[in-house]
């Protein structure tokens, strides 16, 4: 992509830059005020409620929009006793930490920011400049409400990257690979070919495989939802007990650029579990345009496939989050090295020596 | 080496989401967990009693409203069932049917409000949404009554404001008939989900003998498995012409005593609210809405105290008058009030967490507890 782009502009910067702009303005702003929409008409459909519908016609389309415009408007409050500087660099990391980890992600056969063959161990690294973000907002706000938020926050981020990661080890040893483009390549041409069924092994091997892969998937789904802080595992926020945790102080555009990132990370996520169990970008049965020969539809179609199953993952954890209650701080713990962890080890220890096989 | 820690102190309200309104919890904590909890109140406090005494006696009925104004009818039927008995005035049959029929609707009502809160402080949002909107039906049927949603004014001394509408009983059934199925709904999402119980579960045990010597009532003792209601033992009004069944807890996914106890007698409160709706329904009489009462309501020089079974627990009036068309004094026995003096002892050796949880399974509406 950065090629192709470096062809058409014929200036090494400023393609880089148009590359890493690209999939912000393309992708995950429009995404980010679509999910939030979405959350809401998904939330309103639960529970017997009509959701935003007058704005931008009968499905409320632009309620989002007006309400970022309304948050530009808005006073930037910070808290005179505030550490002003951890205050205002606070969402910038958290955003940043979250958009960075889009560059390794591949959307497409013919679009992926950055094709590193260690994809997947940078975005375990890079995510976890979220928690540090966290952190500072919540000791910069000065009030006690944020300074608990960050400090759950910063605990469960980190405990529930362990699993994440045994996991992520056991995909890797799956696939020979930390690329996510390798990986979603390998899972090409038919829905049996998803790692989720035991990937491009063949024979008994992918038959021992496939509940260990089952396992695998519910134990980094849970997992990456309690990395995002979504419900049941949104502790950090609470609301009923913390107001919103860590970004309680935060207003106008640093509230929404938290309230943007979360959203975007919660799309990151849900790649990452398509990418690693289903198929990536792969369609479950063939090309359109393979059949038509057309060739420029193929990575469109990819596209598409990649965006339908990461909404679907991010309409899924919406379903919980409308669903469920929240978990108490120590429970969550205990989820995760109590249960998750040893699971996971377990897990790991099994697949390996079945692909040894 | 020993670091030097020292606990922090949060400002808990009265600004805050699940403070239930205005109250203030001064909680000490270590790190998440709780050392002390110190409610202030008083942030509500619009001298009610004090204000009775420059009523004349029908005067006061609009101002019971306001106490605990989720269960406004509730208060009503307190202070008239009290004053009545005061007066020695016998109220026709079909006023006796109707006050029990509002009671009891009053009480689904309000325990709707405790449990859907209850969710939403424990993070369940949608069953929140689910109870308000079978409330909003039992409010409709209250507006279609008396003209109110909130503060309805509906008892008076000897009788009602308006009769029922004509629509009411049919609709009425129709209300019955589609919330059953609903409570069942109620417990599928809310009351056995494992991370509910798991949050409510052993959490804030009130033993029955704390719970006598503080005084509790209500829900709250009956969760602690104590079998008193005053419907059943000290029977007022009608009630004692009903089949029902006093729910007790019984400590099935815990201990007894403990939040889901209390959470889920009311639940089953709400079924034997149904049972006595249904009931009062098929019973009720035709007849008049007022009995033959004084213009000038004037009480023998003494006085009385008069006691029903509120959705929160004992609601007592105490009404003192001096021959006058005032009270001379009006002393009220606030169930929230005085459930909440316990609270402090639940809340030790908890987290923050279960503040909230134990908090929203006391019930408390601040306009009962400052008055």
């Amino acid at each position: 992509m950065y090629n192709l782009l470096n062809n058409l502009i014929g200036n090494d910067y400023l393609a880089a830059v148009v590359a890493a702009l690209l999939p912000l303005f393309v992708f995950i702003l429009p995404y980010a005020l679509m999910a939030v929409l979405a959350e809401r008409k998904v939330s309103a459909f639960m529970q017997d409620r009509l959701g935003p519908n007058r704005l931008g016609g009968k499905y409320g389309l632009l309620q989002t929009v007006a309400d970022i415009l309304k948050l530009f408007q808005k006073e930037d409050i910070v808290a005179s006793e505030a550490d002003k500087k951890l205050f205002n660099i606070a969402p910038v990391l958290v955003f940043t930490g979250t958009y960075a980890a889009f560059a390794a992600i591949p959307f497409s056969g013919a679009y992926i920011g950055s094709d590193i063959d260690l994809g997947l161990f940078y975005i375990v690294a890079i995510s976890s400049l979220v928690v540090a973000g966290i952190l500072m907002g919540g000791w910069a706000s000065n009030n006690k409400y944020s300074l608990i938020g960050a400090m759950r926050s910063a605990a469960q981020i980190v405990s529930y990257e362990i699993p994440t990661a045994l996991v992520i080890l056991a995909m890797v040893m799956v696939t020979g690979s930390l690329n996510l483009r390798e990986i979603s390549e390998m899972q090409t041409a038919y829905i049996w070919n998803w790692n989720i069924f035991g990937g491009a092994f063949s024979g008994i091997e992918k038959f021992l495989l496939i509940p260990f892969m089952l396992i695998s998937f519910v134990i980094i789904y849970i997992s990456t939802l309690a990395e995002v802080n979504r419900v049941p595992f949104d502790i950090p926020e609470a609301e009923s007990e913390l107001v919103s945790g860590f970004h309680t102080e935060y207003s106008g555009m640093k509230f929404a650029m938290f309230f943007l990132s979360e959203y975007a990370n919660m799309f990151a996520v849900s790649a990452v579990v398509t990418s690693l169990f289903f198929g990536g970008y792969q369609s479950p049965f063939g090309y359109l345009g393979n059949t038509l020969g057309i060739s420029w539809l193929v990575p469109l179609e990819q596209l598409f496939w990649f965006a339908a199953k990461g909404l679907f993952f991010v309409f899924v954890q919406m379903w919980l989050r409308w669903t469920l209650p929240r978990l108490r701080v120590d429970q969550l713990m205990t989820v995760c090295w109590k249960y998750l962890i040893p699971y996971a080890f377990v897990n790991l220890i099994i697949v390996g020596l079945i692909t040894l096989l | 080496m020993a670091l030097k820690t020292e606990e922090m102190v949060l400002n808990m309200g009265p600004q805050h989401p699940s403070t239930h309104g205005v109250l203030r919890l001064e909680v000490e904590l270590d790190g998440e967990l709780i050392i002390n909890v110190k409610p202030h109140i008083g942030y509500l406090h619009r001298c009610f009693e004090k204000h009775c005494e420059a009523m004349t006696y029908p005067q006061v009925i609009p101002y019971t409203d306001r106490l605990d104004y989720l269960s406004s009818m509730y208060n009503n039927f307190g202070y008239v069932v009290t004053m009545e008995r005061f007066l020695g005035i016998q109220v026709p049959e079909r006023v006796e049917y109707i006050r029990v029929i509002m009671g009891e609707l009053q009480r689904i009502a309000s325990h709707l409000i405790a449990l859907g809160t209850y969710g939403l402080d424990i993070g369940a949002y949608t069953p929140f949404l689910y109870c308000f909107r079978d409330r909003e039906t039992i409010l409709s049927l209250f507006e279609m009554t008396c003209g109110a949603r909130l503060l309805y004014n509906y008892m008076w001394v000897g009788g009602l404001s308006h009769d029922l509408h004509p629509d009411f009983v049919p609709k009425c059934r129709e209300f019955l008939k589609v919330f059953k199925p609903n409570i069942t709904e109620l417990n599928n999402l809310l009351s056995y989900n494992k991370i509910f119980v798991e949050r409510t579960a052993n959490i804030g045990i009130l033993p029955a003998e704390t719970a006598i010597n503080y005084g509790i009532t209500g829900p709250m003792l009956r969760g602690s498995g104590v079998k008193w209601d005053l419907r059943k033992n000290d029977p007022y009004s009608i009630y004692d012409r009903f089949d029902f069944e006093i729910p007790v807890g019984t400590g099935a996914q815990g201990t007894l005593g403990d939040c889901w106890d209390r959470y889920f007698v009311r639940v089953r409160e709400m079924e034997e609210s149904v049972k006595i709706v249904e009931q009062a329904l098929d019973q009720l009489p035709e007849g008049d809405i007022n009995a033959a009462i004084p213009k000038r309501i004037k009480p023998p020089v003494g006085s009385i105290y008069g006691r029903v079974e509120n959705p929160k627990g004992e609601l007592g009036y105490f009404i003192m008058s001096d021959g006058s068309t005032n009270p001379f004094r009006v002393k009220l026995r606030g169930p929230s009030f005085v459930n909440m003096t316990v609270f402090g002892e639940l809340c030790k050796g908890h987290l923050i967490a279960d503040v909230i949880a134990i908090l929203g399974s006391v019930d408390i509406v601040l306009g009962e507890v400052d008055r």
